[in-house]
């Protein structure tokens, strides 16, 4: 039988076959191939595509190059977010490879951070884990982390090694048995049919009266609309890391199992594809 | 933990007994009257009835308890008729016993009472110390009474032979009555206690009981051991007083309470002599009230006062049972009994509920809190199902779910009102048996209005099936859903409108109650609440409401008279047979006063286990899949964004050097972890040191690691690290870190990167070979077919070990993965398909399958004298002698004082106490007596004596976690499952196994998917067993524990017990130790340690012909189903040291050579155990062209061949 950690694995390795393509817009000494690449899902896009930069500038001279943003199909492309969430929101159920445009200038202040380098991408990562921990366990077990502890789970996310991140995170997904999970789930839902950028609010685990709480019953909290209607064909998938669990799976299994590397289950919800 | 059993007694005299496991009382059915008083052990129960009579109810167990008597016929020689039973005036009784001095003839045996029975006819011994005899039985002697040999000869004037005849105890589960003559008690007992089982080491069954009359006089039933569970007579014991109440804990502690309120403390037990010599008179706590009652534990004394206070006694240990003072502690009871553990039991005053003293620990005797044991009776309610409409019998049959489960099918719930088919999928569920009684109970109940309850019979093992088997009903559910369910309109609509009216009973319920919310569903229950509300008008009982009270209640509860009373008074409690402790988990408080928090706790940690069943767990794992292949398989010609690097793991440590003089020195130590080109993960291990000044180190090959072993020792924290190389030269990397810790920290992680490197994760392969160190740490190693491939196979210093979590003494296996495992204590335990546990951690370890696990061992030291002329024995002894306080060898000091447990692992559970069972026997203070040190020992002084020494043991108990799984009751000291061939396809295999007590037993039920099997079929023997064994075509050989082999004869599938023993005699003057069977090769190790080989066994001539010596220096050996040869050595010779315990495999073993020619030795040092009977991996049959000649590679010298196998072994590596 399958064990819980091959899910860990599962997450940890997915990839995005992704196809980047310069903007025809930008100016180049000749023609620019496009280039293609397998993108960790759990990681994030300006992490992760040093090699994608390379191969343009290769083709552009040095005054025509700001800074490298992404676009899919008319949308900027939030680095901040995680390449699976990206790909799941704006991107699911499209052919494969994901085709990403790459620009070089024009960079739309009012949609994207900046994000000159990777220390940005660290910082943003270690207060999404900080803000998960609070969430978790009142920050107990980051704060009681040394700052090179610290140090492995980002080193894990930017070499992707597995077992070092592992290592140090398996910490924070412990929790006191007698509580039965996590004092809240860091969660984050993404609509792409809606203004807000996520909606994110204090869930537990298990209710008052001691019952689990499941994916459903996060989802007809925060997002009823997302769930079927009696007798009508289901409007929306539920996606996490590109799969739509069941909803009476249990939100702190997820929350155990199905979280990012910063700690936090983005869920997304997408409308159903009408073919 | 085995479930054990608190036993109680309520006013009406029912008796009760309530499972460790369960959360229920269940009433004690076959207890034909009522009972005033019972006192429970582990193994029985005894009990004082309405009819003043003593009652004994033995619980059954696998194992029967059963009586070997014997008697000899003795004949003597004349020149005319040859031997015949004309005896000379002088001799013996021509029927006898041992000794000669008493007649016995057959029809003199009696049984000693109704509850036994006979298992057989008497029949002749043809066994004599462990040699077959000739035909009959008889041996000869030249006259009584003398030595006996098994031979006829010139001389023999006299000869005699055994008689056997079993009797067994029948009467199990049942109270039999102890015949009770009226001049041993001649007025009617009030009072009984049992205990004294930990006074010595005697099996389990050997029991002190004491007893008070209504005169006040106190009388020791005298005699009862394992084989006379009833006892024999009843003695009287003087007391000072007239005696009240008695109470005797499982050591020797006994007290009494006296009329006048005084307390009396026996003085003067001990293994000799468990009765006693004198009492001592200890106060009442209260100098103006009387004590009443009182109960004593093993270091705990409790009593209570005629106003129903309670008292703990300070101070009280064996030493000092007296205690030092009273303490008053909170709570008013009538009566309190201490269970195992010092665990207490008390019944309250006022509402005659079971108490349990919460938080009592050895440090803290004292305990914490009462807790009021809340869980229904068996009888208590008539939930049935009481269905109104098959909807509502829809629900029923969920809420048997809902028991079991009761959050996941909470959630489950939701869904179903969400989804649009949730009612009527439960209606396609419905079982066939409520789609029946739906209709006729249709019309009479409307939904609104609760009214007395019709019961629904439903069959228990109907319920149980529902219960304990969920998988498949939720399948299924699951069909029905996915199915073209029946979509009945009239009956979806009804069923919301029944969901509502539950949460309107929800609502209500509370509000009636005064209590807390009842957080489970269930409209049975809630209903019948309110139902007895309004009936009673009583306070709501807490077990009432508790939704978990209804696993299993379908009972008859109309025709249980006492089904309706509101609440449960109890008289007395009995926590003799309870084995529970501070850690244990019960269910046994889930009332409505504390229900939310520990019902939902519980509640979690059911739905954690089946959530490895659960529909959407499969679907995570099935969609997980589909999106690897959607999103990757096409693309995996793709650049990875991020190129794989080293990591590096740096820590300081110490390292044994490896030149002289050898010494710990600091080290750096360093692990770098990189990628391989093929994504495989590898790294290498360094060691930084210093030398004259200049840094140097020392490198390995992660991947060319072979075995991680931790050499936990009270001083340092050392693990030893081996290569190939390392492993011939019996010279580890010795590597010690600062704490306990790190170590495991380290031995974790570099246990992960071996695991990487060679591509290995997972649970161990069903071809696994398993062993066991001495330290009891497990190690595991998949074979690769080229293990046993001829000629030349993979060396075994190759093999790479890795360590699974347990601790285990022996460990057996067979070849479609059934694993089980024997631990120190001798408890039995079955492998659960898991791995990792103990200090792996995260990763490296499975997350279901995992369990705790315990073992508890023995530690020794002896004390030692010298005798001289004036003093006698003393502690001083000559200055060349051993230290007065030492281990065995005598080399090192080993005080009470200094000596620690084991390892930190290790926390002693006992107090210091004389070993008497010593090899060569004790006197009765424990002393063994010897010429001088160090030679052997024996249990009487003779005049030539001038030392002494006793043994002095101490327990020590271990808590760990690994994928094992406990197989209670029965203790084991040997197991042996069959190795199936890849061809047979057998349902059940067969397992024996041998008792600690020496009895051979069959399990019932194993299969690869029921690994723990069922029940034990009991194997008569006429004598004690130790080591069985059996091969590929359901041979068994097994050793008895004089020594000699048996075979079992016309074992079978359709008989897997065979049919009887065949003796075979041991190789000359050689006493046997252990067997193991192959497919067709039977080995056995003698005490010496030769290693024998069964010659001409056929299919014909199973028990084959002679024994023929292999080797010598065998401690252990292992034959697997394809005959493979693998012992544990002593004494190997590496480059750098000797070991002892090194695991050995015998090379050159073929049909035509079944002996095998010569040992490869791999890892060793310190290893105990080794069983390579799951491996059945056939070697692919290589035919090199210049060895075409089979016998070529024999001759060969030892060295070219280890070459030759490294050379070959490069290619699969």
């Amino acid at each position: 039988m399958a064990d819980d950690k091959d899910v860990l694995r599962d997450v940890w390795f997915g990839r995005i076959p992704t196809s980047f393509t310069l903007n025809q817009d930008e100016v180049t000494e000749r023609e620019a191939e496009p280039y293609y690449l397998l993108l960790p899902r759990v990681s994030y896009l300006t992490l992760v595509t040093d090699k994608v930069k390379k191969h343009f500038l290769k083709v552009m001279r040095a005054e025509d190059v700001e800074e490298m943003w992404f676009e899919y199909e008319g949308t900027p492309l939030k680095w901040h977010y995680p390449i699976g969430v990206l790909f799941d929101l704006h991107a699911s159920n499209t052919v494969l490879p994901w085709s990403i445009t790459v620009h070089f200038k024009n960079f739309p202040d009012s949609d994207l951070l900046h994000c000159p380098s990777s220390s940005v991408v660290e910082a943003h990562f270690m207060s999404s884990i900080k803000e998960a921990d609070a969430l978790k366990h009142k920050s107990q077990v980051v704060n009681d982390m040394q700052k090179k502890d610290h140090k492995q789970l980002w080193m894990g996310l930017q070499n992707d090694k597995f077992d070092q991140f592992w290592a140090m995170n398996r910490k924070l997904m412990e929790y006191p048995t007698e509580e039965g999970g996590f004092r809240y789930i860091p969660f984050r839902i993404y609509q792409t049919m809606s203004d807000r950028p996520f909606i994110q609010r204090l869930f537990r685990p298990v209710s008052p009266e001691g019952n689990v709480h499941t994916l459903g019953d996060l989802m007809k909290e925060m997002d009823p609309a997302a769930l079927p209607n009696d007798g009508e064909p289901k409007r929306y998938q539920v996606v996490i890391h590109g799969i739509e669990p069941l909803l009476e799976t249990p939100l702190q299994w997820l929350s155990e199992h199905l979280s990012h590397p910063d700690n936090f289950l983005h869920i997304c919800v997408i409308p159903t594809p009408t073919d | 933990m085995p479930a054990s059993r608190l036993w109680v007694v309520d006013v009406y005299g029912r008796v009760f007994s309530l499972s460790t496991a369960g959360q229920q009382w269940e009433q004690c059915r076959d207890a034909q009257m009522e009972f005033k008083r019972v006192t429970a052990a582990q193994q029985c129960c005894w009990g004082i009835a309405c009819d003043n009579n003593v009652y004994l109810n033995v619980h059954a167990s696998d194992l029967p308890i059963r009586y070997q008597e014997e008697t000899y016929e003795n004949q003597r020689w004349n020149p005319i008729g040859g031997f015949s039973d004309h005896l000379l005036p002088s001799d013996r009784w021509q029927w006898s016993d041992i000794t000669g001095l008493k007649h016995q003839p057959l029809d003199s045996f009696e049984l000693p009472s109704s509850s036994w029975e006979w298992e057989g006819d008497w029949y002749v011994d043809e066994n004599f110390e462990g040699e077959p005899t000739e035909k009959e039985g008889w041996t000869y002697a030249i006259d009584f009474p003398a030595f006996y040999t098994k031979n006829k000869k010139m001389t023999s004037c006299v000869r005699r032979r055994r008689w056997l005849r079993y009797r067994r105890y029948k009467d199990m589960d049942t109270w039999a009555k102890i015949p009770s003559p009226q001049m041993e008690t001649p007025d009617p007992f009030s009072d009984i206690s049992c205990g004294g089982w930990e006074i010595s080491e005697e099996p389990r069954g050997r029991l002190s009981l004491w007893a008070v009359s209504l005169l006040g006089k106190v009388w020791f039933r005298v005699g009862i051991y394992h084989h006379n569970p009833e006892g024999s007579m009843w003695e009287e014991v003087s007391v000072p007083g007239e005696v009240l109440q008695i109470s005797c804990g499982p050591g020797d502690l006994v007290w009494a309470v006296l009329w006048e309120g005084q307390l009396i403390v026996r003085q003067g037990i001990t293994r000799d002599c468990s009765k006693g010599t004198s009492w001592v008179e200890v106060e009442s706590p209260s100098p103006d009230v009387g004590a009443t009652h009182v109960a004593v534990g093993i270091n705990t004394v409790w009593a209570l006062t005629k106003d129903n206070k309670v008292w703990f006694r300070r101070g009280v240990d064996s030493h000092n049972p007296c205690g030092l003072g009273w303490i008053s502690m909170v709570g008013e009871m009538i009566t309190i009994n201490v269970g195992l553990n010092d665990q207490v039991f008390a019944i309250g005053c006022e509402d005659r509920a079971v108490y349990f003293r919460q938080g009592v620990t050895t440090s803290e005797l004292s305990g914490k809190t009462w807790k009021a044991i809340s869980v229904p009776r068996d009888g208590d309610r008539s939930h049935s199902s009481a269905s109104t409409n098959s909807l509502q019998s829809a629900g029923c049959f969920f809420s048997g779910e809902v028991r079991a489960q009761s959050v996941v099918s909470d959630v489950e719930l939701d869904t179903e009102k969400v989804s649009t088919d949730g009612a009527s999928c439960l209606v396609t569920s419905t079982s066939p048996e409520s789609v029946v009684d739906a209709p006729t109970d249709n019309p009479d109940q409307p939904i609104e209005t609760p009214k007395p309850r019709i019961p629904k019979v439903t069959s228990d093992s109907f319920i149980s099936e529902l219960i304990s088997d969920r998988e498949p009903a939720k399948t299924l559910r699951e069909g029905g859903s996915a199915g073209p369910a029946v979509p009945e309109e009239e009956e979806t609509l009804p069923s919301e409108g029944e969901v509502k009216a539950l949460c309107a009973d929800v609502a209500i319920c509370p509000s009636q109650s005064g209590g807390p919310l009842d957080p489970q569903w269930s409209n049975v229950d809630l209903e019948e609440a309110q139902g007895q509300l309004a009936q009673t008008g009583a306070a709501l009982d807490a077990a009432d409401t508790s939704s978990l009270s209804s696993v299993a209640t379908y009972t008859l509860a109309m025709e249980d008279p006492y089904g309706t009373d509101e609440h449960p008074l109890w008289a007395w409690v009995s926590g003799g047979g309870c084995s529970v402790d501070s850690h244990s988990h019960l269910n046994w408080f889930n009332s409505v006063n504390t229900s939310s928090l520990v019902g939902s706790v519980q509640s979690m940690s059911l739905s954690v286990t089946s959530a490895q069943t659960a529909a959407w767990r499969q679907q995570i794992f099935e969609q997980l899949t589909e999106r690897t292949k959607r999103e990757m398989d096409n693309f995996k010609h793709y650049e990875q964004a991020i190129e794989q690097s080293v990591w590096v793991k740096k820590g300081t440590m110490q390292w044994w050097r490896d030149w002289k003089p050898y010494k710990w020195i600091d080290v750096h130590f360093a692990l770098e972890q990189f990628s391989g080109p093929e994504g495989n993960k590898d790294g290498i291990l360094f060691i930084y040191y210093n030398f004259y000044e200049e840094k140097k180190y020392l490198h390995a090959f992660v991947n060319e690691l072979t075995i991680l072993v931790p050499v936990l020792n009270e001083s340092k924290h050392t693990f030893a690290i081996y290569t190939p190389e390392r492993t011939k030269q019996r010279f580890p990397i010795r590597l010690a870190a600062a704490t306990e810790l790190e170590m495991h920290d380290w031995l974790a992680l570099l246990s992960v990167s071996c695991c990487h490197s060679r591509g290995i994760q997972g649970p161990p392969s069903k071809q696994a070979i398993w062993s066991i160190t001495c330290k009891g740490d497990i190690f595991v190693s998949e074979p690769s077919p080229a293990l046993e491939a001829m000629p030349y196979p993979t060396p075994c210093d190759q093999m790479f070990w890795r360590q699974v979590g347990g601790h285990l003494r022996m460990v057996e296996c067979n070849t479609v993965g059934i694993v089980w495992g024997i631990g120190y204590d001798h408890t039995a335990w079955v492998y659960t398909g898991g791995y990792g546990g103990g200090f792996f951690q995260g990763l490296a370890s499975s997350t279901d399958n995992i369990y705790t696990q315990t073992d508890v061992k023995s530690v020794y030291i002896y004390e030692n004298q010298r005798w001289n002329p004036l003093e006698g024995f003393t502690n001083r002894g000559l200055p060349t002698d051993r230290y007065m306080w030492s281990d065995a060898s005598g080399l090192h000091e080993c005080t009470k004082t200094n000596m620690k447990p084991p390892s930190t692992q290790w926390t002693w559970v006992s107090d210091w106490a004389i070993d008497y069972s010593v090899s060569g026997g004790t006197d009765k203070e424990g002393w063994q007596y010897a010429a001088d040190f160090p030679v052997s020992y024996h249990g009487r002084k003779g005049k030539t004596d001038f030392v002494r020494r006793k043994r002095w043991s101490r327990k020590c108990k271990l808590t760990t976690t690994g994928p094992w799984q406990e197989i209670p009751p029965i203790a084991l000291s040997d197991v042996t499952i069959l190795p199936c061939t890849a061809q047979s396809n057998v349902d059940e295999v067969p397992l024996w196994a041998i008792s600690n007590k020496g009895d051979v037993l069959c399990r019932l039920g194993v299969t690869a998917l029921t690994p723990a099997g069922s029940s034990w079929l009991h194997v008569g023997t006429d004598q004690p067993f130790k080591s069985i064994s059996i091969g590929a075509a359901s041979q068994v050989w097994a050793i008895a524990r004089d020594g000699s082999a048996f075979y079992r004869g016309s074992v079978s599938p359709q008989s897997p017990a065979g049919d009887c023993w065949y003796h075979i005699p041991s190789p000359s003057k050689q006493k046997l130790r252990q067997v193991s069977v192959g497919r067709t090769s039977v080995l056995t190790v003698d005490e010496n340690g030769n290693l024998w080989y069964r010659q001409g066994v056929t299919p014909s001539y199973p028990q084959g012909s002679s024994w023929e010596h292999i080797s010598n220096n065998v401690r252990k050996v292992s034959v697997g189903p394809l005959d493979q040869v693998w012992i544990i050595a002593d004494k190997v010779q590496g480059s750098h040291s000797l070991s002892c315990g090194t695991v050995c495999h015998r090379l050159g073993v073929q049909p035509v050579e079944p002996k095998g020619i010569l040992w490869d030795y791999g890892i060793g040092g310190g290893w105990d155990h080794i069983t390579v009977r799951g491996n059945s991996m056939e070697p692919p049959r290589v035919r090199l062209p210049s060895l075409t000649d089979a016998s070529a590679p024999a001759p060969r010298s030892p060295i070219p061949f280890r070459n030759m196998e490294v050379n070959s072994s490069a290619g699969d590596s």
